[in-house]
């Protein structure tokens, strides 16, 4: 018996172990993250109001993200009594989840990545579209019809952006070469993508803000037309399932947009200082300006309206991306 | 022309400019004031929690002529009197229905013996109903207590008066 464990299961186990070790790594500062950011985002916008947001709850309101926390997980769970149960609960589950799924192929560093896929942006293009399933599962299984309006806003507007955000990634991974996510930091060495591909940049910004309901695409969201979507009838632990599952994907495509667009791990210049700061402290950094953008975009614009939305995505996004993957293309044949 | 302001609207101009301007927001002093630790100052005229005020030699003001009983829109004020034994005329009975009150300073005004005032306090607010019909105690009680405000605002205010 011993024996059978020290020859089989013992491998495994050494191999799995460090695998979690890994992931633990990952998820628990990425949970406290997300606690954070929404610590941030009201401390941002309150600023940009003139107001001093949460400042009661600890110093400087430090402590305001665990205040909420235990709020939501005081409450009860209200399960409405037309809904297909099961499907109600699972619905975050698989938000959630699928936020946290992404960061599997995120390199942070050289050498700190739990799966260096060849396939990496696929499988991140993969995951975030699966995060329609989340949506659209809730918004139905909800049995509501506020909740069902907001589902099928929210799945086609994803789907409309994440259309250009390919054909933007497209082009990245056509400069870069490669589809896995460490070669395209790798190829950013001598030059940021950012500089060359300033309106993808944009592009893909702006589509991130669509593909995660942030101001001003939160249409399915929109309080003074549907309440609040999608989570309209959810409470206490699914629901922060979801509001989980929102901000870590806001990091999720911020860390995506760094790496694609703002090399990674690597430090703005090439010299002694810049690189004596650790890779995985500049990938934080550019997170943090990005998700500062997205915070910052959300105290200065306003709402827009669906069919605009639908307009931008489908009649000026997509073309730009599409002829810009062309001239790409073509521009890298012509130079070869 | 369109095809140029078209082109132009590419530019994001707009757009850039209004997040150059909540930027400079976001760097300016903020007005928020934390409420309880910090208060907005209030004026000498602040119509807060009723008080009825004292003489310097411990005499209560009031001489029941029931003027602010009269003048009382909200009809909250309720005055008994009778005569005391050194012969003045003075109150039994001073009741205010704080939740009838609107606040308006009209008995402040009517009194004219600087009796029942309107002090600087605004947070009486109360957990039951009952608490908020002041009768004469707590009436001369809240005056011991804003006594210093109160001089301190009529005499700010005299040359209003």
């Amino acid at each position: 018996m011993i024996e059978f464990f020290n020859s089989q299961i013992l491998p495994i186990i050494m191999l799995i172990l460090p695998i979690i070790g890994k992931i633990l790594l990952i998820i628990l500062p990425l949970l406290g993250a997300v606690a954070y950011l929404t610590l941030m985002e009201r401390k941002v916008i309150a600023s940009m109001q003139l107001r001093k947001g949460p400042s009661v709850v600890g110093p400087f309101g430090l402590l305001q993200p665990l205040a909420d926390g235990l709020k939501l997980m005081l409450k009860e769970v209200i399960i409405p009594s037309e809904s297909n149960k099961i499907l109600f609960l699972v619905a975050p589950i698989i938000t959630f989840v699928l936020a946290l799924i992404g960061w599997a192929v995120i390199p942070f560093s050289e050498s700190f990545v739990v799966a260096n896929l060849n396939v990496g942006v696929t499988y991140l293009l993969a995951s975030s579209s699966l995060g329609v399933y989340g949506i659209i599962i809730s918004g139905w299984a909800s049995n509501s019809k506020y909740a069902f309006l907001g589902a099928i806003r929210s799945s086609a507007q994803m789907i409309s952006y994440e259309v250009s955000i390919g054909l933007i990634i497209i082009s990245v991974a056509l400069c870069a070469g490669s589809l896995n996510l460490s070669e395209i930091v790798l190829a950013q060495k001598n030059h940021w993508f950012v500089l060359p591909m300033l309106p993808m940049f944009l592009l893909f910004f702006i589509s991130a803000l669509a593909e995660t309901n942030r101001h001003p695409f939160d249409l399915p969201e929109a309080e003074s037309e549907l309440v609040a979507g999608y989570n309209v009838e959810y409470s206490s632990m699914p629901f922060s399932m979801f509001f989980l599952g929102e901000y870590a994907n806001m990091i999720l495509i911020s860390a995506f947009a760094s790496i694609l667009f703002l090399g990674g791990w690597l430090a703005p210049f090439d010299c002694i200082f810049c690189n004596a700061i650790p890779g995985f402290v500049w990938l934080c950094l550019k997170i943090l300006i990005l998700l500062f953008c997205f915070i910052w975009v959300r105290a200065t614009l306003p709402r827009y309206r669906y069919d605009q939305l639908m307009r931008l995505g489908w009649k000026v996004f997509l073309p730009l991306s599409l002829l810009w993957v062309v001239g790409t293309a073509s521009f890298i044949v012509f130079i070869q | 022309m369109q095809i140029f302001k078209q082109a132009y609207s590419f530019l994001l101009k707009e757009i850039f400019m209004g997040h150059l301007l909540t930027l400079k927001y976001f760097f300016k002093k903020k007005y928020t004031l934390n409420y309880p630790f910090e208060k907005g100052p209030i004026s000498p005229r602040f119509r807060g929690e009723h008080a009825l005020r004292r003489y310097p030699n411990g005499e209560e003001r009031c001489i029941a002529c029931k003027l602010c009983e009269a003048i009382c829109p909200a009809q909250a004020i309720t005055i008994e009197a009778e005569e005391r034994s050194d012969g003045s005329r003075r109150t039994t009975k001073y009741d205010i229905d704080m939740l009838k009150c609107i606040y308006c300073g009209l008995c402040q005004e009517a009194c004219p013996v600087d009796a029942i005032v309107e002090s600087p306090n605004f947070e009486f607010s109360t957990e039951t109903r009952q608490e908020l019909y002041y009768n004469k105690e707590k009436l001369l009680a809240n005056g011991e207590r804003y006594e210093y405000a109160l001089q301190k605002s009529i005499e700010s205010d005299v040359h209003n008066r």
